[in-house]
């Protein structure tokens, strides 16, 4: 086991590059961002991170050298990784897995047929060395260190995630899947996923998450990028399930070139403190996106949430749909934006939130914003903020269902257009996920 | 002793009292009519009979089946066959008609392939197949509403079915459907409760007894000639 010590410097920037064999370009890539990360400020909206202490936190820890089989790994982690349900899942429906457990991916695996289509999935330092100009060519390139402190941070520090390229015109009929695992106290985890989709080519990427509970806070910084040629179409699920002493504060960003399609879709349970805003930029004439978003934010959470599209490009256009439910003393925000460029004649984009408020504590904030540079566009935006109607719950009352069974039908409901947009072998698991949180959170 | 026993109950919703000492009996099997002008706490009796949190019973007591279920929640008399048809049923966004059936069905222990069954067949019996797939009551017109009431009823199978005015906003043919679903259910043996303020549903219908609910009170009670005399003279004349 390779640990680092704990705290934020050149030293450990070093150390980290040196253990992973990186080339020089990428020790220098993390040195600037270290400086930059310095001398940016912490975010001046959103979640209070003052409990965030870039001091202490070890920000490497290698387990375990990666392996191809399950068989291979140490026992603790295979067990882990078992009732999450990962080689269930890799069997039934996917056509490549990567699991990381704290700074590195531990298991990855590819379907022949994927390969032999000339697909490349693997985590990102075996990618470093393996494709050096591809990876060069788009790292951080989308979002750079200066965008904001966590992607300086992530720029510095980062480690393990997945690079996924798709040659121009394949298309990857089944999804691949990266899961993140935080699993020792004090490690924080910032893995890098850049998905780079050739012309005409399709994938869907789902990324699951999670941890064990820590009294201590732990920070998971992670940044997704995403680069969908002409015509490509890239969808991207998340389902987010840390612990709640989690800060979960991520970058992630696509751009979309002509007539190429992006959809995220992202669930989000678990963490503290979240702060996930994933962004499309409309690039080329006629692309699309679509961001597709649900969170149930229990007691003393705050998920701070949100969309972004910018329209750079005619005839582009955006779907931000939110829908949430806050139990309990928590708070949600969703933070829906549209930027439309003077350029950008024929967009069209739509804002829609919904929160399901169930109890009197709960705080929602939906914060539209609208920033349109031309008159030929169809923009517009909903919100709306209600609560479990006693009607509702009477109702099916009146049919036999208890008061747990009736709200959770009510939530499922509600949730549902999201949920119905997330491949069934998740869904499913997704609906355990909230019923059970559910029957937690009415105790 | 009746399938359903409600003994001088007093209800008061948001201060007033509503009603004030009602009692009746539902026989097996027989179809009940509850009549009265508007007003006169019709669907209070009926919310206050399944348990509705906002029509608290203050004094009397109910009984189903021999067993005092006036403390109980709504899904414990749901479960133990008690069933109200809504007036007004609200819309559920993102839930099936199929999947909360078969939910409540499973409460009602109802095997898995009987409900399936007999779910397709209710869809079928009651012209509603295109709705069978759709979310609870969302877009649904009045009439279709009233029909997925009684499909819910049918697939349930109630001891006891109250049934608030299944008829209002019910064209002919839609009431035909329903008269006949009411029909079925007490021929297999449900207490069927008829509540509406029109006589026309009865014409289609064998009712065995009828209540007159005025200012919270049972005022009349009689046979289906009681209907008949409304019918002729409106609820003035049966004043007591």
């Amino acid at each position: 086991m390779k640990r680092t010590s704990v705290g934020l410097t050149e030293e450990l920037i070093e150390e980290i590059s040196r253990e992973k064999g990186e080339p020089r370009w990428m020790l220098e890539h993390r040195l600037r961002a270290l400086e930059i990360f310095r001398k940016l400020p912490m975010p001046r909206f959103g979640p209070d991170l003052s409990e965030v202490d870039f001091s202490d936190i070890s920000y490497y820890l290698r387990t375990v050298e990666p392996v191809g089989s399950w068989e291979e790994l140490p026992e603790e982690i295979r067990r882990t990784l078992e009732e999450l349900g990962l080689p269930e899942a890799e069997r039934k429906a996917l056509a490549g897995l990567g699991a990381q457990v704290d700074s590195e991916v531990v298991y990855r695996s590819i379907l022949a047929e994927v390969r032999a289509q000339g697909v490349i999935f693997e985590p990102m330092e075996e990618a470093l060395k393996n494709h050096p100009e591809l990876v060069r060519e788009h790292f951080m390139k989308v979002i750079p260190p200066e965008d904001n402190k966590f992607a300086a941070l992530h720029g510095a520090v980062w480690s393990g995630g997945t690079f996924v390229w798709v040659p121009e015109g394949v298309e990857v009929a089944v999804p691949l899947q990266g899961y993140f695992r935080m699993q020792t106290q004090g490690v924080g985890q910032f893995e890098h996923t850049l998905i780079v989709a050739e012309a005409g080519s399709s994938v869907h990427y789902i990324e699951g998450c999670s941890a064990p509970r820590y009294t201590k806070a732990a920070l998971h910084s992670g940044m997704v990028e995403i680069v969908a040629k002409e015509g490509a179409h890239v969808r991207f699920t998340t389902i987010q399930n840390w612990s709640r002493n989690v800060y979960n504060l991520n970058n992630k960003r696509a751009v979309a070139y002509a007539g190429a399609t992006v959809d995220w879709v992202s669930g989000s349970l678990g963490s503290k403190v979240t702060m996930l805003y994933p962004s499309t930029i409309l690039a080329g004439r006629g692309a699309k996106t679509e961001n597709l978003s649900f969170s149930f934010a229990r007691n003393g959470q705050w998920l701070d949430l949100g969309a972004k599209a910018i329209h750079l490009a005619p005839d582009t256009s955006s779907r931000l749909v939110s829908r949430s439910v806050v139990q309990g003393k928590a708070k949600n925000v969703f933070r829906g934006k549209l930027y439309v460029a003077p350029e950008a004649k024929g967009a069209k984009g739509h804002v829609e939130c919904s929160t399901l408020l169930l109890s009197p504590e709960a705080e929602t904030e939906t914060i539209p914003t609208l920033d349109v540079r031309n008159h030929e566009v169809e923009v517009g935006h909903e919100a709306t903020v209600g609560r479990v109607s006693r009607d509702q719950l009477f109702y099916l009352m009146s049919r036999g269902l208890d008061e747990a069974e009736a709200l959770s039908l009510i939530i499922n409901g509600f949730v549902s257009p999201i949920l119905k947009e997330i491949p069934f072998e998740y869904a499913v698991e997704l609906k355990r996920l909230l019923e059970m949180s559910f029957a937690e959170a009415i105790g | 002793m009746g399938i359903l026993e409600v003994r001088e109950l007093v209800v008061t919703v948001e201060g007033k009292k509503i009603l004030k000492g009602v009692s009746f009996s539902l026989e097996k099997g027989k179809i009940h009519a509850l009549m009265g002008p508007n007003g006169s706490g019709k669907s209070t009796l009926a919310f206050a009979l399944a348990g509705h949190p906002d029509y608290p019973v203050e004094e009397g007591r109910i009984f189903l089946n021999s067993e005092d279920i006036t403390e109980l929640p709504p899904y414990e008399r749901a479960r133990r066959g008690l069933f109200l048809g809504f007036q007004y049923p609200p819309e559920v966004e993102g839930v099936r008609l199929r999947e909360f059936l078969r939910l409540a069905a499973a409460n009602c222990h109802e095997p898995f392939c009987e409900f399936q069954k007999l779910y397709l067949e209710s869809l079928a019996y009651f012209r509603m197949d295109e709705l069978g797939d759709r979310e609870l009551n969302v877009g649904f017109s009045g009439g279709e509403k009233k029909r997925s009431e009684l499909l819910q009823m049918r697939v349930l199978r109630p001891k006891v079915a109250l049934l608030d005015e299944p008829d209002s906003g019910v064209d002919v043919d839609g009431l035909r459907l329903i008269a006949a679903g009411i029909e079925e259910a007490a021929r297999l043996g449900t207490a069927v409760l008829l509540i509406t303020h029109y006589p026309r549903i009865l014409e289609y219908l064998p009712i065995s007894r009828v209540f007159v609910l005025d200012e919270g009170r049972i005022a009349r009670e009689g046979g289906p000639e009681l209907a008949w005399e409304i019918e002729r003279s409106g609820y003035e004349a049966v004043r007591g």
